[in-house]
């Protein structure tokens, strides 16, 4: 985020909100949100389905899924019509402009409305009240980046933004609500083939030299990496032979699971470090007991950019720091690496990582802070982190004006796959629901798979509210349970990707985004069917047999 | 800028600013009930009254808008009788059984009781029926005192609007929408009422299990999504049992239902694995190892496989939920260790 929670929540006039249901997601921003609306802050929802916070909107584009482009160039044609945009900002501050000028000239709101399936003059409506507010954030979340032109949809939400001049001040900027709780964090510390720490780039010659200096070792030798979803092709091609996976998912969590399943078949060693007997640890060759959040020092980034402490509270007996555990391997593979504590491992990130430079422990913990985190850039121990970025200058200098152009999902629906399938999250769960699903309360308010479905769809095939239905695609076919409703549009049917019983993943196909590798989890053409006689499902593999040693431990709880 | 006097502590507040507001920077401490920070007060409790002078009435601090030259006494006799005053009535329709009451300890009611000498008041209420639809907290109408700190974070902090005061009988009770029960309004079970609330009408569950001169508290962050909510767990014989809400900058003392009620099961279950874990291809089953076997099983086998087909035939996935120390480790480890930059996280799904 170019912001902060609070800034954009409680400094705002207009909300633009793209595909992000934050009251489900990210609930407490959600609240903040609603917050917003109740002190007078008028909300502008850009979602496919019927969300609960759309009822409070002042205008709701219900866009078809994977249009985010068209819609954001239609708001830009809108700006330069009726002169909205902000002269000044755009001299001053950016550059590309009369390309970018040039591509949106075409997607008139009538033209627009036709590829999102909108009311140009909604989209009229939405472009003058966001353009004429005086601050108005634009927060998106999965909703825009997974699709497979997903980079051209965040390209498009700062172009937005930079038009009007709502960057680099309070109660504006381009905010990705990031998903998971340090999501943000794992990217900041390199664990990304193409940068280290703080983005520092791999290719270029200079940041390699550092770390080998601070690393001690030679890095000019090792090959250009690969992403995951990348390296799941190189496994089954021969070219990955051993993998560490530390804490993931990938067969509940990734698309298409047969795919990535006979990947970690192909594979010749796996090593799973885990807190659970997962879907993928049952692949593993080893396992590693691992430790939890409570268990451990340490920090999280939100999705502000805000480093925030993590303590210890509890330990779990036979486990390790998983810092200890990399440790050691290093150690048996002849890097001389010491055992650190985590205060010592984040003194040694500041010492690589400019933008983290002023941060350590004792600083997060000082009254200084005051618990309020650190949000970087924080470059000296004495800069006080940075809450609003962009602000006078951007950080590559000019904003950059990204001429995108908008391409129809690879996804089309066909007449043996007549429905577009978006996935996203509810309130109770995350993710793999291996965390969540473990309070046995959520289980009892929300446990199972279920596919929302609009109601004159499940009426054409016999559906009524509850029913068992099978939902297919190319890549697999699993059960779940309808859900009748207006929330999703004709054509589209919505479901969650937590449950095991019957989850969505194993339909997904991996069609990338171009840049970012990111899947296509948004749009996937399903076939949905009443479940009338039992058939062969998607099946997850059976849990393996363990050999106790022969002195059983005492039970731990 | 306006000056007040406040227990002969004279102090500079802005303009605006209530008696209240005002004590704090004084540092006086003024007993509150239905006030709620950030709130437009609800002023209906009357705990809080002062006394000014020249002025013939007491007021409430909370909502009274303090005036240049203001001279407040927040304990004379009279302040203090007041205040008994309004316990005892409190106090008359409240049923008091506080040894077995799961809020007994932290409660504020109690306190204030025990500090202005009101005890033993008779329950003078006709018992009204509990609601305990609700999977994580339970509402006990008797111990209600009506303060609406309650209805005040739902409707005006949380912003559901899932509760209200209604009729039941002829008293009145906090409950959702046409009397209907917990477990069947729009309620998403945040708990930040429950937080709210001074007395034990609306307790935690989970404060069955503990009392809370037991627990240890340690500030933390939530682990779920990344609104980066701070809270204290509550760690009683290293078990964590309860989570309170802390006044981060991104939540501001709010909490979502996966941060107070889901956010510490998954980690103290049997389903945890304590034990490293080897595979035996052929039969597919897992033996446990000591940890020196395994580290030395999985170095010696990625050093082979890095010999044999070199570093780019390894990589290291991280976890995006784990901390940053470890993840740095983690990519730390792909690069010097296995000598490849195939390392990656979940930022993708
Ligand atoms: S339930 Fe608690 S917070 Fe709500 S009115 Fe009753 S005493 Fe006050
Ligand atoms: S739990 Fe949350 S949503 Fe439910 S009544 Fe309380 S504050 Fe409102
Ligand atoms: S409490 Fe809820 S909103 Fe806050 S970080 Fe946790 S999951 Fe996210
Ligand atoms: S706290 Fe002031 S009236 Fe209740």
């Amino acid at each position: 985020m170019t912001n902060t929670i609070e800034d954009i929540t409680h400094d705002s006039d207009v909300i633009l909100l793209c595909g992000s249901n934050p009251e489900e997601a990210h609930p407490v921003i959600g609240m903040q949100v609603r917050q917003a609306v109740a002190r007078g802050a008028k909300l502008i929802v850009v979602d496919p389905r019927e969300i609960d916070l759309a009822k409070k909107a002042a205008i709701h584009l219900k866009l078809k899924p994977g249009t985010n482009v068209a819609f954001a160039n239609g708001m830009m044609n809108v700006f330069i019509e009726e002169g909205l945009i902000d002269k000044e900002f755009i001299a001053d501050r950016t550059e590309g402009f009369e390309e970018l000028a040039a591509i949106v000239k075409d997607y008139t709101p009538e033209k627009v409305g036709e590829i999102c399936h909108i009311d140009p003059e909604d989209l009229r409506e939405a472009a003058r009240l966001y353009a004429k507010a005086d601050r108005a954030p634009i927060m998106y979340c999965l909703g825009v980046t997974e699709h497979h032109t997903g980079t051209e949809g965040v390209m498009s939400m700062s172009n937005m933004a930079m038009m009007v001049g709502k960057l680099g001040k309070a109660g504006c900027g381009v905010n990705p609500i990031r998903g998971q709780n340090n999501v943000q964090g794992a990217c900041d510390m390199g664990a990304q083939p193409n940068v280290y720490t703080g983005y520092q780039k791999v290719a270029d010659p200079a940041v390699v030299e550092k770390f080998e200096k601070a690393w001690g070792v030679d890095l000019k030798h090792l090959q250009p990496g690969r992403m995951a979803t990348e390296c799941f092709h190189d496994m089954i091609d021969g070219k990955i032979k051993g993998l560490f996976i530390f804490g993931e998912d990938p067969v509940v969590t990734d698309p298409d699971t047969n795919h990535v399943i006979k990947a970690l078949k192909s594979l010749d060693f796996l090593v799973v470090d885990e807190l659970f007997m997962t879907e993928t640890a049952k692949y593993a060759d080893v396992i590693l007991p691992g430790r939890s959040y409570l268990e451990k020092e340490g920090t999280f980034s939100n999705t502000e950019r805000r480093v925030q402490r993590v303590r210890k509270a509890i330990e779990i007996p036979g486990t390790k720091p998983d810092t200890e555990i990399f440790s050691l391997i290093m150690q048996r593979m002849g890097y001389d690496q010491p055992i650190l504590t985590p205060a010592e491992i984040m003194d040694e990130i500041a010492s690589v990582t400019p933008s983290f430079a002023g941060i350590s422990h004792e600083r997060l913990d000082s009254p200084e802070v005051g618990g309020k985190g650190l949000q970087w850039p924080c470059t000296a121990k004495d800069h006080p982190g940075t809450p609003i970025m962009h602000v006078g200058k951007f950080a590559r200098g000019l904003g950059y004006f990204y001429p995108a152009k908008y391409q129809p999902s690879t996804q089309q629906v066909s007449e043996e796959y007549p429905f577009i399938m978006i996935t996203g999250r509810v309130l109770y769960h995350y993710n793999a629901c291996a965390m969540t699903a473990r309070t046995p309360e959520i289980n009892e308010l929300s446990g199972n798979s279920f596919i929302e479905i609009n109601t004159e769809d499940a009426q054409a095939l016999g559906i009524v509210d509850g029913d068992k239905v099978y939902v297919s695609s190319p890549h697999g076919r699993i059960a779940s349970w309808a859900r009748v409703s207006g929330k999703t549009s004709k054509g589209e049917v919505w479901m969650p990707f937590h449950f095991l019983d019957g989850n969505s993943n194993w339909l997904v196909g991996d069609h990338l985004d171009d840049f970012s590798k990111t899947p296509e989890y948004k749009v996937t053409a399903v076939q949905v069917e009443k479940a009338t006689e039992e058939k062969e499902c998607c099946q997850y593999m059976e849990v393996p047999n363990i050999v106790r040693k022969k002195k059983k431990m005492a039970k731990m709880f | 800028m306006i000056k007040v006097t406040i227990d002969g502590i004279t102090v500079e507040v802005e303009q605006g600013s209530t008696i209240l507001e005002a004590a704090k920077v004084a540092g006086v401490e003024i007993p509150t009930l239905c006030y709620l920070k950030d709130v437009t007060p609800e002023a209906s409790c009357r705990m809080c009254m002062v006394e000014i002078e020249g002025m013939p009435k007491l007021v409430t601090a909370c909502s009274f808008p303090a005036a240049d030259g203001n001279v407040v006494h927040t304990r004379t006799e009279r302040v203090v009788k007041a205040r008994r005053g309004v316990l005892e009535l409190l106090m008359s329709n409240h049923k008091t059984d506080c040894f077995s009451c799961p809020q007994n300890g932290m409660c504020k009611l109690q306190d204030l009781c025990f500090e202005y000498g009101v005890k033993d008041v008779p329950f003078e209420g006709v018992e009204k029926a509990i609601d305990d639809s609700n999977k994580f907290f339970t509402y006990d109408p008797n111990l209600c005192i009506l303060c609406h700190r309650c209805v005040n974070t739902c409707q005006k902090r949380t912003c559901r609007g899932s509760i209200d005061t209604t009729q039941r009988g002829f008293k009145s009770v906090i409950s959702p929408a046409f009397g209907m029960d917990w477990a069947d309004s729009n309620c998403e079970s945040c708990g930040n009422c429950v937080q709210a609330c001074p007395t034990g009408a609306l307790t935690m569950k989970k404060q069955k299990t503990y009392r809370h001169w037991d627990v240890e508290k340690v500030l933390t962050t939530c682990p779920h999504c990344a609104t980066g909510c701070q809270y204290y767990v509550y760690v009683k014989d290293n078990r964590v049992v309860d989570v309170e809400a802390a006044d981060g900058p991104s939540n501001r003392g709010l909490l979502c239902v996966k941060g107070r009620s889901a956010s510490f099961d998954f980690a103290q279950c049997d389903e945890r694995i304590t034990t490293p874990l080897i595979k035996d291809r052929e039969t597919g089953e897992f033996r446990e190892a000591g940890w020196d076997e395994a580290l030395d099983l999985v170095a010696s086998k990625f050093t082979e496989l890095k010999k044999t087909y070199g570093g780019q035939a390894l990589a290291g996935f991280a976890c995006s939920r784990s901390t940053n120390e470890d993840i740095y480790m983690l990519q730390k480890m792909t690069r010097v260790a296995f000598e490849s930059n195939n390392t990656d996280n979940c930022a993708r799904v």
